[in-house]
C-alpha cells in the first residue's frame, strides 16, 4: 500500500483541479488522505459514491467529535466547531432547517429576482463608470452576495466593508485571523440580534425573532449562531463562484458565445459551471458515527471522512467528457452544494446571484475579456473555498 | 408512471421543482407538494432527473397507476 497522498493540494489554474488530485482520483472511489496535522481521513472522490455515503446514516456533522477531521489549522477554532446547521446531526438539525427553509426555497428564493436584477444592473454601472482595466473582485464578486445577503437578513449594508473583510478571514485567514474574525463577527451579530429582539425589522432575522424567538423555540444566542452561518456561508461561496465562473467563461470563448442572445441557456450554463469549477473542492467534512460500508471499504466508527467535490464532478464514470466544459449539457449535475440532508441552504438563491450576474455583465460588455493571463491570476484557498483576490478585465 | 414525495424528509432544495414545476410545487414552509401523482408521459424524464436529484431522497417513483 503507498503513502496516503495529502490533502488539500492548492490549484494553479482557478478552474481546474491541481495537478496532484489525478492521482487521488485514480485511486478513488475512496482511499485515505493525509491531512496537514498528519492525522488520515477517508476520502470518496466517486460520485456514486459520495452520494451514497452523504446520505448514510452513520456519517455525523459533529466537530466536537475527538476523531473529527481538521483539514485546515482555522478549522480548530471552538466557533467553527459549533457552528448552527452545519456542525448539528438531526433531530436538532432538522428543525433548524425548517425554520428557514420557507425563506430560502426555490419559490421563496423567484420572489427575489426583481430585486437582484436592479442590485445587479447597479454594480454593473459602476463597472462600466470606472472604465477598463476594472478589477470585478471589489466592483462585483464581493459586493453582490453581501448586499443581497444583508438585505435578506435585514442587516445594515453600512457595515458591508465590516462583513466583508471578517467572513473572508475566517474562511480563509491564519487560525490566529480566523479566530479573532470568528468573534468579532459573533460579537456584532450578537449586538445586532439583541436589537431585532428589541426591534424586529422586515428581514429574515426580524423575521425568525417573531416567528421562533417570541414563541419560545429559540433565543438569542441560537439566532446568533444561525445569523453568522449565514452570513459567513453566503459570502464566500457566492463570491468565489461568480469570479471563477466569470474566468472560467472567459478562458472558454467558444462557449461564452453561446450564451449570447440565449437568456434559455443560462440555467443550464450554471450548472455546469458550477459543476466544473467545483468552488467548495471539499463539499463534506464528517465523522463516522457507526461503522460504514463502501465500495468495499469499512470506514469505522470514529474514524473522518471528506468528500471531494472537485473530483465527484469530473468522476467519468458518471459525467460523459468528464473534463469538459459543455455548457449545453442537458444532464449537468454536480456535488458543488454537497447532497443528503446538509445540502446547501442557499444553493437556489447563488444560482439566481450567478445567472442574473452573468447575463448582466456578458451583455452589457459584450467584448469583454481578462486583462491579465490566468495564470498570474492570485488564488487562494486549498481545501475550501477557492477564491481569486484579483479579477483585472478589460473592454 | 406513479410519483409520491416524503414531506417529513423534505429538505426544501427546490430541485424537484426546478426539473418540472407542473408535477412539484413547494408550499409556503418550502416543503415539496406533488401536484399530480400520475404524471404525463412528455413528464417522466423530468420526474426520473428530480428523484435522482432530490438530497434528501424524498422522491419516490416507480411503474403503473398507484404505488408509495
Amino acid at each position: 500500500m503507498t503513502e496516503a497522498p495529502p490533502y488539500p493540494q492548492k490549484r494553479t489554474c482557478p478552474y481546474e483541479p491541481p495537478a496532484g488530485y489525478r492521482e487521488i482520483g485514480e485511486r478513488g472511489p475512496v482511499l485515505k488522505v493525509t491531512l496537514f496535522d498528519g492525522r488520515e481521513a477517508w476520502m470518496v472522490t466517486g460520485y456514486r459514491e459520495s452520494r451514497e455515503i452523504l446520505t448514510h446514516p452513520n456519517l455525523s456533522s459533529q466537530r466536537t467529535h475527538p476523531g473529527f477531521p481538521i483539514v485546515a489549522p482555522r478549522f480548530r477554532s471552538q466557533i467553527a466547531r459549533t457552528l448552527a446547521l452545519i456542525a448539528m446531526d438531526p433531530p436538532v438539525h432538522d428543525v433548524y432547517r425548517r425554520y428557514l427553509n420557507p425563506h430560502f426555497s426555490l419559490k421563496a428564493v423567484r420572489r427575489m429576482r426583481p430585486e437582484i436584477e436592479r442590485i445587479v444592473a447597479g454594480f454593473v454601472d459602476r463597472i462600466v463608470e470606472h472604465g477598463p482595466p476594472a478589477d470585478l473582485v471589489p466592483l462585483l464578486a464581493v459586493p453582490l452576495p453581501s448586499l443581497v445577503i444583508c438585505r435578506h437578513l435585514g442587516v445594515p449594508y453600512d457595515d458591508h466593508d465590516f462583513f466583508q473583510d471578517a467572513s473572508g478571514k475566517v474562511m480563509l485567514g491564519t487560525e490566529e485571523e480566523s479566530a479573532t474574525a470568528a468573534q468579532d463577527l459573533f460579537d456584532y451579530i450578537d449586538r445586532l440580534v439583541a436589537e431585532q429582539i428589541k426591534n424586529p425589522s422586515d428581514g429574515l432575522l426580524g423575521t425568525l425573532v417573531r416567528e421562533r424567538v417570541v414563541t419560545g423555540d429559540i433565543g438569542h444566542d441560537e439566532l446568533v449562531s444561525i445569523a453568522l452561518v449565514l452570513l459567513i456561508a453566503a459570502h464566500e461561496t457566492t463570491s468565489s463562484s461568480l469570479a471563477l465562473g466569470v474566468i472560467t467563461l472567459l478562458e472558454h470563448p467558444e462557449q461564452l458565445a453561446l450564451l449570447h442572445g440565449e437568456p434559455d441557456r443560462l440555467p443550464g450554463a450554471v450548472e455546469e459551471l458550477l459543476r466544473y469549477i467545483a468552488t467548495t473542492d471539499l463539499v463534506a467534512t464528517r465523522v463516522a458515527k457507526g461503522d460504514i460500508e463502501i465500495a468495499g471499504h469499512l470506514i469505522r466508527e470514529g474514524e473522518g471522512v471528506l468528500v471531494s467535490g472537485t473530483l465527484a464532478n469530473r468522476d467519468a464514470a458518471v459525467h460523459r467528457r468528464a473534463d469538459e466544459l459543455d455548457l449545453l449539457r442537458e444532464d449537468s449535475h454536480h456535488l458543488t452544494f454537497g447532497f443528503g440532508i446538509h445540502q446547501c441552504l442557499g444553493q437556489n438563491l447563488a444560482r439566481l446571484e450567478l445567472e442574473v450576474a452573468f447575463k448582466e455583465l456578458f451583455g452589457r460588455l459584450p467584448g469583454i475579456r481578462l486583462a491579465a493571463p490566468v495564470g498570474e491570476l492570485p488564488i487562494l484557498g486549498a481545501g475550501t473555498v477557492q477564491r481569486v483576490l484579483e479579477l483585472p478585465v478589460e473592454w | 408512471m406513479w410519483v409520491s414525495a416524503d414531506r417529513e424528509r423534505c429538505i426544501s432544495g427546490g430541485r424537484c421543482m426546478a426539473a418540472t414545476s407542473e408535477v412539484f410545487d413547494q408550499d409556503e414552509d418550502g416543503i415539496v407538494v406533488v401536484l399530480t401523482s400520475n404524471p404525463a408521459p412528455e413528464q417522466e424524464d423530468r420526474v426520473r432527473k428530480a428523484a435522482y436529484l432530490c438530497p434528501s431522497r424524498a422522491i419516490r417513483i416507480g411503474d403503473g397507476p398507484a404505488g408509495g
